[in-house]
């Protein structure tokens, strides 16, 4: 049994990573918020196993705050928020596709040598978490550097904030987890709801869109 | 008694927080959001007497004290100065009473915020809270709606967030590192708990938790490399925002990193976190003393010089002994007082002009004289010539690090020459030659700027020896 959870555990963690990788070539919006959204539920069913293998109740918590905050209501509302900013188009990349897959690659590699050489004498289920999770958070970082659309951004953020979450969740018996977790939605509902709707939007609507437009414009 | 200055401290910010939101009028929530900060900053003197107990998560010892009584202390005098400079704003039209209803409780969550970071016990909690004043910045910071305002916002919000997520990401490898050796649950994320067994803890995850805490905090702080956010955030903000980011949420942030750095040196086998500290230090003063040439606004002078002071703060600090430890904590008490006292009186004169450029203004000590003159007593003093305050710390971080090493000695001395020429050049054109602009007669309250630099120019006189020894306790803590 103790063989099982481990693997299903490491190929929950694993897919995190692989949905991350995804993120990085997405270039509509659309689809970005999709694979986002796919991206949490992966994570809700991470920590959901996690809360299942530790015997940690109060993890089932995050795992809901996962599955109904960042898969369905954070999306929902970017979703909206785009369709009326008219900018549900292509993403405007700094790095090619390319570049970012092989960057991220890099990153992912990094973090496997400095997490398992560091962890050695860790338990493995927790070493391999942390590697993972370092993994979930450089890639969002990448994101957030490769990208100039402040909604994909955010996307950005909120995988790397998954990571986090991984990682608290894997560092068995840490206490404040749940509350880091509510502290966090808080954070990016703060971000969604509050900046997006009364201020990044003037910024959108003056700045961004133009310029993003002219510069469609010069390249075509 | 149930409810302890500790709990005080905490208390009544949030308390006024909940009042602000409620109340309609600005000026009387002006002037009770200087009576909590007075209150909160009295409840934090009382400390010095009579020490409440600490628990599992809340703490008090030699070391936050003097934090948490600098913030209060200038977190008190500057509810002062907005409380004149909100009444300005309101009258140019540039605030509507809404948005300074928010402003007031905001400032005071902030408060909040800071004081419970200062005093958490538990590296999470304290985590919880930088994120909580980092929250309410960033709000503040975007309150005009201006263009460039809410670009400053979204800049700091977005560095500042990938800050605090390195900074948690170090904090569960600390959690991780103490587990093994203490038992899994609260207790392994409880200072005083981690303190007495950091030397059995695995140096490795150590190590590594170090390197995220130190890019994490240090974005907060503003260290060089990661410092894009700051001079952004200060221009474009409120004035009293400005005082308050320079000389307080730095330092707060600064504690978090110098409570790891505590932990990281008890441990025999994990590395020095010294030499670390000590170039990213060294990187900020020389790097920000060059770029104060080129500004052409003068908050955003200011906070390059913020940054500046930063880097050598924390190069002190990360000399580390008791002499480099003291200079450092009376260098960071002297840069926060001048500092906000130096933003006090950019807000007054950027409202007199109308602007915040150095272009436009000129001549202030003949038009507005105690302001022009207040800002050049500021300059001297943030320079650091004698015999002020800033003076005094900054010889004694540069002769004490000449005893150990002569090299990076001179390289400091170098910056801080290089930024003294970078600001009497503005300040020349600010404070003296041909008046330019508005001379308006500014409706100001001076009081808080005075009294800070009162205590800066008597500091570099005369310090009383209570305060030595208290700074000498603390800086033999730190190690």
């Amino acid at each position: 049994m103790r063989g099982l959870s481990f693997d299903i555990a490491h190929m929950l963690a694993g897919s995190l990573v692989l949905v991350s990788f995804m993120q990085l070539y997405q270039d509509r919006l659309y689809s970005l918020l999709n694979i986002y959204a796919l991206h949490a539920l992966v994570l809700a069913a991470s920590v959901a196993w996690q809360a299942f293998v530790q015997d940690a109740p109060h993890l089932y918590l995050t795992a809901v705050i996962a599955l109904v905050f960042k898969a369905i209501v954070i999306p929902t509302a970017l979703h909206r928020i785009i369709v009326r900013l008219g900018i549900h188009r292509e993403i405007e990349t700094v790095v090619g596709v390319g570049p970012a897959m092989l960057l991220g690659m890099g990153l992912v590699a990094l973090s496997m040598v400095v997490m398992l050489r560091v962890t050695a004498e860790a338990d493995p289920l927790a070493r391999e978490d942390l590697a993972f999770a370092l993994s979930v958070v450089l890639l969002g970082l990448l994101m957030m550097v490769t990208r100039r659309n402040a909604v994909s951004q955010v996307v950005g953020f909120m995988s790397l904030e998954n990571g986090l979450v991984l990682a608290a969740t894997g560092a068995k018996g840490m206490p404040l987890v749940v509350e880091i977790s509510v502290a966090f939605s808080v954070l990016i509902a703060f971000i969604v709801i509050g900046i997006f709707l009364f201020r990044i939007r003037e910024r959108f609507d003056t700045v961004d869109v133009q310029a993003l437009d002219r510069f469609r414009g010069e390249r075509r | 008694m149930i409810i302890d200055a500790l709990a005080g401290v905490l208390l009544i910010p949030a308390l006024a927080a909940a009042l602000f939101a409620a109340l309609p009028g600005y000026r009387v929530t002006a002037r009770l959001n200087v009576l909590a900060a007075l209150l909160t900053f009295l409840t934090a003197t009382s400390l010095f007497f009579v020490e409440p107990k600490s628990g599992p998560y809340l703490l008090v010892d030699d070391l936050n004290k003097v934090f948490i009584v600098l913030t209060t202390f200038v977190g008190f005098t500057t509810s002062v100065f907005s409380a004149s400079y909100i009444g300005h704003e309101i009258e140019i039209g540039r605030l509507t009473p809404v948005f300074v209803r928010f402003y007031h409780s905001m400032y005071q969550v902030l408060m909040l915020a800071m004081n419970l970071a200062l005093v958490a016990n538990n590296i999470g909690l304290m985590w919880v809270a930088i994120e909580l004043a980092t929250l309410t910045t960033v709000l503040m910071v975007g309150i005009y709606r201006t263009h460039e305002a809410l670009e400053a916002a979204w800049k700091y919000f977005i560095l500042g967030s990938v800050g605090i997520a390195l900074a948690l990401f170090g904090t569960i490898l600390v959690y991780l590192a103490a587990r093994p050796v203490i038992g899994e649950g609260l207790y392994a994320m409880v200072w005083t708990v981690l303190v007495t067994r950091a030397a059995q803890f695995d140096p490795a995850l150590l190590n590594v938790a170090f390197v995220f805490l130190l890019l994490g905090y240090g974005t907060k702080v503003g260290l060089a490399p990661l410092h894009a956010w700051l001079p952004d955030a200060h221009a474009e903000g409120p004035t009293p925002i400005s005082a308050v980011l320079s000389g307080l949420l730095l330092n707060v942030a600064l504690y978090a990193l110098l409570r790891f750095k505590m932990l990281l040196a008890l441990n025999p086998v994990a590395i020095a976190p010294g030499p670390l500290m000590v170039t990213m230090g060294l990187i900020s003063c020389v790097f920000a003393a060059f770029m104060l040439y080129r500004r052409r606004d003068i908050k955003r002078m200011f906070a390059y010089s913020s940054i500046e002071h930063m880097g050598i703060i924390v190069f002190a600090f990360g000399m580390g002994g008791p002499l480099a430890n003291f200079a450092g904590l009376l260098h960071m008490t002297m840069h926060s007082l001048t500092k906000s006292a130096i933003f006090y009186a950019v807000g007054h004169i950027s409202q007199v002009k109308g602007t915040q450029k150095i272009a436009d203004m000129g001549g202030l000590t003949v038009t507005n004289p105690v302001l022009g003159w207040s800002l050049v007593l500021g300059v001297v003093a943030i320079a650091g010539l004698p015999p002020l305050g800033i003076f005094m710390s900054e010889f004694l971080v540069v002769s004490s690090t000449f005893a150990r090493e002569p090299g990076l000695a001179i390289i400091l001395a170098l910056g801080v020459l290089v930024g003294v020429g970078g600001l009497f050049m503005r300040l020349n054109t600010i404070a003296f030659g041909e008046p330019r602009g508005p001379t308006a007669r500014a409706k100001a309250s001076y009081i808080p700027m005075f009294a800070h630099f009162a205590i800066v120019f008597v500091a570099g006189i005369y310090m009383p020896p209570a305060l030595v020894t208290g700074f000498q306790n603390v800086a033999r803590l730190l190690g």
